[in-house]
């Protein structure tokens, strides 16, 4: 079977990682790499690697319509509320992997069959594609969720240019995700940066408000989705299991990166490009 | 000869909240205000601990929105400016800045750990465009060199920052470490350069006065030292110790003395004292506010806290990752059975 060609925007870590995860994909084939600057650490592994680069950021897309079929967006929010409509326009596939909030938000262990029906999936955030298998596992046991709110730590170093500017959309974004994808009306999200050495592993608390919580029904239910998750990011561990403390129900779970681009810290790369070539790989199949 | 003017900023409202779980009432807020204003304290710091948009189960719920605080807040001051801590991670100009606005805040202190600078650009600038008075905020500063601390400040200097408050979270500090980066700092970037310090190794006033003695020209300290863990730098001390120094505050001294006596009875629950747990929290270079739930939780599994809090530094935390403390009691407590379980053999 051929495989689905595809184009990877935006040349940073997220970018670089996607290149790595595609070339070593069955089902999908990164035929071009696109950045802004030919100097970037980025472009200049695309080239070691022998895949084809390009400065022109979409107008490459533009230029070349035929070259691909579903096009990986790394850029950043503002970047794609310009490109999804050219995107669209061209008929193809894409895959937002910035806070953008345009496309339908994927989270591939809880709607992906759905998000096989539209061309454009947002990969929502980080900390969104951590803790909302979790949450709605925790809306479905528990009767009376009054509130969730979730807190990652992220390495650094492993938060690049784009992820400091976009703050705020990383916030608004994810809690945005945990009320749809919940149901609830009240989210919180908080993300703390810390650069300690050696470099910590991406880690998200979720605590749950909950009424009458039934603690064994909610442990099967997050055993499902721990290992659900595996099946396409293998570093997703549950750490903490679901605890009572303070009045507040307590799950922490742990993401190991697969050590591609960068190293097995940055389990917050690691999540969103698993979860998006995951995506991919059921768009070829399709 | 002028004396040397120094401008106090006091966060009683907001770094006391720490010690009460983030409780603080609406009359609280307001009967404190009137009399900080009469005293006439340059900037007072109301919210909760972790400033705008930081009220959580992760750190605590306030009783009261951040709107009804500012509010509160801004009616009962007319000398002093209205001031807030914003942690981007926490606050977001959309949800948060947008209506301190509205709600009349003066002073803007805009805050990231120490090496996180370029997250606090997008809301300096923000505020600086809305035409607000500005601070960068260093905190935990104690966990990066003097050289780090300099780039980092320099960042906020860049973005629009029109001061620069490195933050002793921890009480780690001794005087000298206070006057190197001080010294530092005057050297690199052309803004005002303050001090925020906390009490676990009791060096809060000695701290402070190590940073006016470098140039430092912006001080914080909180009534009767209200703060978490052994408490922050105790403000009518400071105020007494830098007029006998010969530094002028504008400030009411008998004025924050009744102040103090007031607050005493009616605002805080316990007055701060550096209890041997302070003191090891302070060795760790741990954030103060961490206090409480290390108490809470160390207690219910069972190991002792002061472990917790080396285990805590070892792994370097920074204020915020209230959530991990949970993770490492348990890793302790099953360490605990572990041997235990050895020795019986």
């Amino acid at each position: 079977m051929a495989k689905l060609k595809v184009a990877i925007l935006g040349s940073g870590n997220i970018g670089t990682d996607l290149l790595i995860k595609s070339l070593r994909s069955k089902y999908i084939e990164p035929v071009i790499f696109i950045g802004r600057t030919k100097t970037s650490r980025g472009m200049q592994k695309a080239n070691e690697w022998g895949v084809p680069v390009s400065d022109a950021g979409i107008n490459f897309i533009i230029k070349n319509p035929d070259c691909c079929d579903l096009v990986f967006d790394a850029t950043s929010a503002s970047g794609h509320m310009k490109h999804a409509e050219i995107l669209k326009k061209l008929g193809k596939i894409a895959i937002d992997m910035t806070p953008s909030k345009i496309g339908k938000m994927c989270i591939p262990s809880v709607n992906l069959e759905e998000c096989l029906n539209v061309t454009n999936v947002n990969m929502v955030t980080c900390g969104g594609q951590a803790a909302i298998p979790l949450c709605q596992a925790i809306a479905q046991t528990g009767s009376d969720v009054e509130y969730i709110e979730i807190v990652s730590s992220i390495a650094s170093i492993s938060a690049g240019p784009a992820t400091r500017a976009n703050l705020d959309e990383y916030i608004h974004t994810t809690e945005n995700g945990i009320r749809h994808f919940t149901g609830l009306n009240r989210s919180k999200v908080i993300l703390n940066l810390n650069p300690a050495v050696p470099c910590i592993k991406m880690k998200t608390t979720i605590f749950a408000k909950i009424k009458e919580p039934n603690i064994e029904a909610l442990s099967n239910a997050v055993e499902v989705v721990e290992k659900r998750v595996r099946e396409y990011v293998p570093g997703y561990e549950i750490i903490v299991g679901p605890t009572v403390e303070n009045a507040r129900v307590i799950i922490t779970v742990m993401v190991r990166g697969l050590g591609d681009y960068l190293p097995e810290y940055a389990g917050n790369l690691d999540i969103i490009n698993c979860a998006a070539i995951e995506m991919a790989e059921r768009y070829a199949s399709k | 000869m002028t004396k040397k003017h120094i401008i106090i900023s006091d966060p009683s409202l907001r770094d006391g909240n720490h010690a009460v779980a983030h409780q603080l009432s609406q009359k609280q807020i307001a009967e404190y205000c009137k009399r900080a204003d009469k005293a006439k304290i340059p900037i007072v710091e109301v919210g909760h601990g972790n400033g705008l948009g930081a009220s959580s189960m992760q750190l605590g719920e306030a009783p009261i929105s951040d709107k009804v605080t500012l509010i509160t807040a801004r009616e009962s001051l007319k000398y002093s400016k209205l001031g807030i801590h914003v942690i981007p991670g926490f606050a977001t100009i959309e949800k948060d800045i947008k209506g301190a606005i509205d709600y009349g805040v003066d002073v803007f202190r805009i805050a990231s750990h120490c090496s996180e600078a370029d997250v606090t650009k997008n809301h300096i600038e923000f505020l600086r465009k809305a035409d607000k008075e500005v601070y960068g905020v260093l905190m935990m500063s104690h966990m990066i060199s003097i050289e780090q601390l300099v780039q980092e400040a320099q960042k906020m200097e860049s973005y629009g920052a029109q001061g620069l408050v490195f933050m002793d979270s921890a009480g780690h500090y001794l005087p000298t470490d206070v006057k190197q980066r001080v010294e530092a700092l005057i050297d690199s970037i052309s803004i005002p350069v303050g001090f925020h310090g906390h009490n676990n190794l009791g060096m809060g006033v000695a701290n402070s006065l190590a940073a006016v003695g470098s140039g430092a020209l912006l001080l914080d300290g909180t009534i009767c030292g209200f703060g978490p863990g052994a408490g922050n730098t105790q403000l009518e001390v400071l105020v007494a110790v830098l007029t006998m120094e010969g530094y002028d505050t504008g400030i009411d001294l008998y004025k924050l003395l009744d102040a103090a006596i007031w607050a005493e009875k009616e605002l805080i629950e316990e007055i701060p004292v550096i209890r041997p747990i302070s003191i090891v929290s302070g060795m760790a270079g741990v954030f103060s506010a961490f206090l409480k739930p290390v108490k809470r939780i160390a207690e219910k599994y069972d190991v002792d806290p002061r472990d917790v809090f080396f285990e805590l530094g070892r792994r370097k935390l920074i204020a915020g990752q209230e959530d991990l403390i949970l993770e490492v009691v348990i890793e302790l407590a099953n360490a605990k059975q572990k041997e235990l379980k050895a020795g019986s053999i």
